[in-house]
């Protein structure tokens, strides 16, 4: 047997989208619902007193940050678990001693992963449309956009699973890393809002270019040029790729 | 004919800079049941662990067939199946699909029949659709053997097969062991029991404080079981065997108070009237006599023992 083992990339795709549906309210259900409550508060409650952001109403001006959000927390944590769970279940031998390579595997992986992350961004697209009306200037944008940051942040949340040694430090990467530099990368509010010397610190937020560029495919405006965001998301790709090929080649926590 | 399986030089020091394994050189034949015989800790589990890709060997080579199992690990690997020691499995999922996600990660075609069968021989038929998590330990070993044998593999290796297992799934692992071993399947286990290897091996390598100390056929070893031991007990302690029985292959223990004669229990002439006769004509009195077995076990004591 040689070249590229598709029936085990096939299996482990298969088998990760049908964790996703044993878990579908976890999965997929969560999301949805913690969007509709942020439109609720962000969309309804507070942008029905705010002006419009870039000339595009705050209801609509949020939707992107909100998609970008969920992209990454759940990018992360579906890889992370995804690597993580047959680490801590000691199921991750079959995966060492089967005929696959680590680029195979983690192709399978990612791919799961990032499936179940675009759809949720589309989920919550769709949810998002009921609120407010909402245009895309440039559809292939988004959705380049969508596939890299949904590939990138599986990549992320590959290599938070192969770090991680219990549930604590699964957690903490997503929930004291991830989650503020969200917040704080202009998913809900454009940087230009912010004072000095905010505005600038907040260029050292690799979330900030995410958000932007794919703002910018909904609404042609983002707070830096769209060509730094790919730039970024492109650099976080290439970024994690490397680490993990270094993991492979150095075996480091997978085999002793 | 040459060795489906090959290990030559492997070494393994651990990051801690604990050393596992000292230079292994192992040979298994195609068909045979070879067991890995070793206390705990002696690097049984290691050198299986090193050769099916799970720790990455320190120095050395492994042949699978012919083909190295790190610059061909593909074809190396697709050959190999594991049951490792300890039950791992996907508690969510179903019995059949974690089975057939085992072939599928190997690169094998979908074969429902071969599933179904496997399912069957290892009484899981009626369990095919449950969820790992709902099963006994026993059905969940089970489930750890048909994974490793979904892919059809060449080589089983099965890690401390028996640890913890009922008589009727040991009862029904050595059928299917048997069954493999007809149809040409090349099978590895380790055990620290010795009855075990005794009684379903071909050849058998005894490993301590991972060094591969002995390895022999289990006939031969069975032959040496053959053995028995006469134990005198004199009456009084003497310093030496006197000159008189300088013909006789005795050896002296207990501080002189005791006489060992082995002897081949099968043979016409134990020796043992004589033996009496020239003791008597010596001059040395005995209050006791006692006669043993010695066993494999005995044999891998004193291995292992005459180490230390």
């Amino acid at each position: 047997m040689s070249g590229l083992n598709l029936r085990g990339m096939w299996a482990i795709y298969r088998t990760e989208m049908a964790r996703t549906r044993r878990t579908v309210w976890q999965s997929v259900a969560t999301p949805v619902i913690t969007t509709v409550l942020y439109f609720i508060v962000f969309g309804g409650a507070i942008g029905s007193r705010m002006q419009q952001v870039g000339g595009v109403g705050y209801g609509a001006f949020i939707v992107p940050g909100l998609i970008m959000l969920t992209l990454l927390t759940q990018g992360i944590s579906n890889a992370s678990i995804a690597i993580y769970f047959p680490k801590f279940t000691r199921t991750i031998f079959e995966l060492l001693s089967a005929p696959i390579s680590s680029t195979e595997a983690v192709f399978a992986y990612i791919g799961a992963a990032a499936t179940k992350s675009v759809l949720i961004g589309l989920i919550i697209l769709a949810t998002a449309t009921l609120f407010v009306p909402i245009r895309i200037m440039h559809p292939g944008w988004m959705v380049a956009f969508l596939l890299l940051t949904a590939v990138s942040f599986g990549l992320f949340g590959f290599l938070v699973g192969i770090w991680a040694e219990n549930f604590e430090q699964l957690a903490i990467i997503p929930s004291l890393v991830v989650t503020p530099l969200t917040f704080l990368g202009g998913a809900f509010y454009s940087i230009d809002m912010l004072p000095e010397p905010w505005r600038t610190i907040s260029l050292f937020n690799p979330v900030v270019y995410l958000v932007s560029g794919f703002r910018w495919s909904f609404y042609g405006v983002g707070d830096v040029g769209v060509g730094v965001s790919l730039a970024f998301v492109v650099g976080i790709m290439v970024l994690c790729l490397a680490l993990l090929w270094w993991i492979f080649r150095t075996g480091y926590r997978l085999k002793p | 004919m040459s060795p489906v399986l090959s290990v030559s030089g492997v070494t393994k020091t651990y990051r801690s800079g604990q050393i596992a394994l000292h230079e292994i050189d192992l040979a298994v034949e195609k068909g045979e049941i070879f067991a890995l015989l070793g206390p705990n800790g002696a690097g049984k589990t290691t050198l299986i662990s090193i050769i099916c890709g799970l720790v990455s060997m320190s120095s050395g080579r492994v042949l699978v067939d012919g083909h190295d199992i790190v610059q061909e690990y593909r074809a190396a690997r697709a050959m190999i199946g594991l049951v490792p020691q300890e039950i791992a499995l996907d508690i969510f999922a179903t019995v059949e699909d974690t089975v057939r996600y085992s072939r599928g990660l190997f690169g094998r075609h979908a074969a429902p029949g071969h599933i179904d069968r496997l399912l069957r021989d290892l009484s899981l038929w009626e369990k095919r659709r449950a969820r790992v998590i709902e099963l006994s330990g026993g059905m969940k070993r089970r489930v750890m053997i048909a994974k490793a044998l979904s892919h059809e593999p060449d080589i089983l290796f099965l890690d401390e097969p028996t640890a913890g297992v009922d008589v009727n799934l040991r009862r029904d692992m050595w059928e299917v062991v048997r069954r493999l071993r007809d149809r040409g399947v090349t099978i590895i286990l380790t055990t620290h029991y010795i009855e075990e290897a005794e009684e379903m091996a071909d050849r058998v390598g005894v490993i301590d404080r991972g060094r591969l100390i002995l390895v022999e056929e289990t006939a031969a070893l069975m032959r040496k079981l053959g053995k028995r031991r006469l134990s005198i007990m004199m009456q009084k302690r003497i310093e030496a065997i006197p000159l008189a029985l300088a013909g006789w292959p005795l050896r002296l223990e207990a501080d002189g108070e005791r006489l060992v004669y082995d002897f081949d229990a099968n043979a016409p002439d134990t020796g043992i009237p004589r033996l009496l006769r020239d003791l008597g004509a010596a001059g040395i009195d005995y209050k006791d006599l006692e006669t043993s077995r010695t066993s494999l076990e005995d044999i891998f004591v004193g291995l292992v023992e005459g180490r230390t």
